[in-house]
């Protein structure tokens, strides 16, 4: 045997390198500007794209190899679990009503990021974060699948998941918020994405989207997103380093990019922790057995762990949003306020709701000592006396939304929760309204951008949410019934309060038989 | 309480999601369909792109071709990413034995020198070629329309990240790293690859992404690749290089494979009026040209007085693949 052929085995580091740099060239044909149209005009400077570091190291064949594992172990449980009737095991179906917001409001969010990192992974002229992104583009459209697959056995016994994963995201009113976040993102520039997605979603947020779901569906036997969920985990890890990387590569090529970087910083953190205020009140009201509040969750994922994070940028000159103030305060409401408006709109909802009962409400009394008892028990009470009166309130319109973050505006002053936070802006003579400093703030930023925003609500109410061929002219005509029926929202069964449903009803028959067989 | 939730007999309430019932009727989907039929948003999007703001997010004018229902072009081997990586990951297992038994034995040492040197001259710039073929697909992933099309596009972008890497590892282990930089000289202005290299780069400049996938996933790769991996293979394997053979043997089933999936986008496609065939020929007549241009010079270091012939004979073949799939060219 020939020693050369030793001699030259390569440690994986130098392997690596030969494997990804190099690929890439300096066009002598076509300008560089042609090549990467997306390259500049957000204003962020590169000098030596070289200098990225690749967070990962896996050519594809290791690729290929580690996930294709990954999605044999995951499939073999997805496939037993269906076949044991797996969703019998859970403490209660109303739980399912966090999954059902899960696959509505999320799935569809995986499919995005799959699609904007597959553009970032064409659009930078770095061949290193190029692979990266690619690299998550293509994880991105396996969480997607993944997720519907596991909850697709869901569908075929509970109601409320028959839309499927992205039918409903560009119709139901309370999905335009995750929605506006990632069309928001999608058609900003590469680099903002990667800020917005790649670091402020995935890096700063994630534990708070990612853990609540995952520890909430392992502490109510949904073993279904608990295994998706685990399996994304290894994925995860390496997107949260990307986002990171992403960030100091971008810090350190130029002093320039630093109040760009800046100014996104703040916005999607703003942005993506009012996204999260759907998850704090999918936390806080809607599982069965409650994992931890949503005000803990903040305190230790954002305020320790953030905090952290902001200590190491700060080097780069990154300072804390300023917008982080208010969260301190928002944290002790924003749960109640939320499930207070989905409850009143439950007969608008593609998933069931409910008023706390007594042993919820002190829980929530317990974990929001300064708040609970004195702003929103009150509210819950007087909603559950006319629920026993028979007469469970639904209001008859549906909630105006803020401009930017497209909640309902139901966020309260910060100095006073008894009074609702508008704020408004003008631009080009029209007045916009927004439910907060934070979304003012973005709104006056980039007011050619917001003005455009499709307003579920608003639309509904200019007609433009019927099926096809609705007449609106005809007797009896019921706007309401009209837009379910356009969001495939089935009305009394995917809808209003889970108390009465059919999906508590066959839970409680199957769960039955399946005692009686013991 | 335990309770034995397998002996229970559940009727289901539905087979599957609104959207394939009305597409397939009623009855259980297949995860292929479960992930690949309108996960993708069709008409709601809330601004403007920055990048190109005559169109929303996901717009079906970014192409010349137009279809009624873009679903139609699904893919024969229904890959979502489970059964992607899953194939992939067979394939590379045995394409890393080949490459285990050549280092560990030495078999480079056994290849003639003059196919050795052809190796390093033809096969390994070519991981350059596969780069460009990497950003086009993930272009039409970014930019097309329809998960049926641009998830595949991923995989193949993916793909052609794979066989860039196997490239590069023929050049390291024929000859170690100077290969790869002497690959990357004759790339960027050895006479040889010029007129590839002027191609390639025309391809990274194209906007529809439809023509991105006539000229690159049909034409390039429907002349190029069997050039490599049926004919230089087949010179390879009869004059005793054996062990350059197994290194492309991934390569050679990728391509078999792959050509089946280009083929159904562009028959249905073709099929679905007369304008959409008449522009998806024009794009073949213009980018056969163009690619025969650039693969002469490196045919000829190939083949030598064969080039012509051989090149002739790639033609014919490649003309009756389009004439099947209902091309006129
Ligand atoms: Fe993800
Ligand atoms: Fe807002």
């Amino acid at each position: 045997m020939d020693m050369k052929a030793n001699k030259k085995k390569l440690g994986l580091k130098e392997k690596y390198a030969h494997m990804t740099r190099g690929l890439d060239w300096e066009t002598t044909y076509q300008p560089k500007e042609k090549v990467f149209p997306q390259a500049t005009f957000e204003g962020i400077k590169v000098h030596d794209w070289d200098k990225w570091e690749d967070p990962f190291r896996l050519t594809m064949d290791a690729y290929w190899k580690y996930q294709a594992e990954k999605e044999r172990k995951l499939y073999a449980v997805l496939d037993a679990f269906a076949q044991n009737n797996g969703h019998l095991g859970l403490t209660d179906a109303r739980y399912l009503s966090a999954v059902k917001l899960f696959l509505t409001g999320i799935s569809p969010l995986e499919y995005v990021a799959h699609r904007g990192f597959a553009a970032a992974g064409r659009n930078f002229p770095g061949v290193g974060p190029r692979v990266a992104c690619l690299m998550q583009s293509i994880d991105e459209v396996r969480h997607a699948q993944t997720q519907i697959h596991a909850l697709s056995n869901y569908n075929k016994f509970y109601e409320g998941f028959h839309a499927g994963a992205t039918h409903q995201i560009e119709r139901v009113w309370y999905l335009s918020v995750p929605k506006s976040f990632f069309d928001d993102a999608f058609s900003a520039g590469p680099f903002e994405w990667m800020i917005a997605i790649g670091f402020s979603f995935e890096y700063v947020l994630t534990n708070l989207l990612f853990v609540p779901f995952m520890s909430g569906a392992a502490y109510n036997g949904d073993m279904a997103t608990v295994t998706f969920g685990f399996s994304a985990q290894s994925d995860e890890a390496r997107h949260m380093t990307l986002g990171l990387e992403c960030i100091k590569f971008m810090l350190e090529q130029d002093p320039d990019n630093l109040p760009i970087v800046q100014k996104w910083i703040d916005k999607w953190a703003w942005r993506g922790i009012r996204v999260l205020s759907l998850v704090a009140t999918m936390m806080d009201y809607m599982l069965p057995k409650r994992v931890m509040s949503w005000k803990e969750a903040w305190e230790i994922y954002f305020e320790q762990n953030g905090g952290a994070l902001f200590n190491d940028l700060a080097k780069y000159g990154i300072k804390v949003p300023e917008c982080i103030t208010q969260c301190t305060v928002d944290k002790e409401h924003i749960s109640h306020q939320i499930w207070l408006t989905l409850c009143t709109h439950g007969h608008a909802m593609a998933l069931h709701t409910w008023l706390p009962n007594a042993d919820e409400m002190d829980w929530l009394s317990a974990k929001y000592p300064n708040t609970f008892d004195k702003y929103y028990r009150p509210r819950f009470e007087k909603l559950q006396e006319l629920a026993d009166k028979g007469e469970r309130f639904y209001a008859n319109t549906l909630p105006m939304l803020c401009q930017v973050c497209q909640i309902p505006m139901l966020f309260t002053e910060p100095d006073d929760p008894t009074k609702i936070c508008y704020r408004e802006s003008e631009y080009q003579g029209e007045k916009y309204h927004t439910c907060s400093d934070g979304c003012k703030h973005i709104f006056d930023d980039e007011p050619e951008k917001y003005i455009q925003a499709w307003l579920p609500v608003h639309q509904v109410y200019m007609g433009n949410c019927w099926p096809e061929g609705t007449d609106p002219t005809v007797e009896g005509f019921n706007p309401l019934a009209k837009y379910l029926e356009w969001c495939h929202i089935e009305d009394g069964k995917d809808n209003c309060d889970y108390e009465g449903s059919s999906d508590q009803a066959n839970f409680a028959a199957w769960r039955g038989v399946a005692t009686q067989n013991v | 309480m335990q309770i034995d939730l397998r002996t229970v007999a559940i009727k289901p309430l539905r087979n599957t999601f609104d959207h394939l019932v009305e597409r397939f009727g009623d009855k259980p989907a297949s995860r292929y369909q479960e992930g690949s039929y309108n996960i993708q948003q069709e008409s709601i999007f809330h601004y403007r792109p920055a990048w190109d703001a005559d169109n929303v997010l996901f717009d079906k004018k970014r192409t010349k071709i137009q279809m009624k229902d873009w679903y139609a072009l699904k893919d024969p081997r229904q890959y979502y990413y489970g059964s992607y990586t899953i194939t992939r990951a067979r394939q590379q297992d045995a394409a890393e034995s080949s490459f285990e038994m050549i280092e560990d034995r030495g078999l480079a040492e056994l290849v003639p020198a003059d196919l050795k040197q052809m190796a390093l001259d033809v096969l390994v710039p070519m991981r350059h070629v596969e780069w460009g073929g990497n950003m086009g697909n993930s272009y039409i992933t970014a930019y097309g329309y329809g998960t049926v099309i641009t998830q595949p596009c991923l995989y193949h972008a993916m793909d052609h990240l794979g066989v860039a890497q196997y490239l590069t590892r023929i050049g390291l282990v024929l000859d170690g790293p100077e290969a790869l930089d002497t690959a990357k000289e004759a790339w960027m202005s050895g006479a040889m690859w010029q007129p590839m290299r002027r191609h390639v780069e025309n391809l990274l400049v194209l906007q529809d992404w439809f023509e991105i996938f006539v000229a690159q996933n049909l034409v390039l790769e429907g002349l190029l690749n069997p050039m490599l991996y049926d004919y230089l293979d087949a010179e390879f394997s009869a004059k005793g290089a054996t062990a350059i053979s197994m290194m492309t043997r991934f390569m050679a089933e990728w391509s078999a494979e792959t050509a089946k999936w280009v083929d159904a986008q562009i028959k249905v496609a073709a099929a679905e009026s007369a304008e959409n065939k008449a522009q998806l020929s024009a794009w073949v007549t213009q980018y056969r040209a163009e690619t025969l241009d650039a693969l002469a010079p490196i045919a000829k270091r190939s083949f030598g007085d064969k080039a012509d012939e051989l090149l002739a004979d790639l033609t014919s073949e490649f003309n009756a693949r389009c004439a099947k799939l209902g091309l006129a060219v």
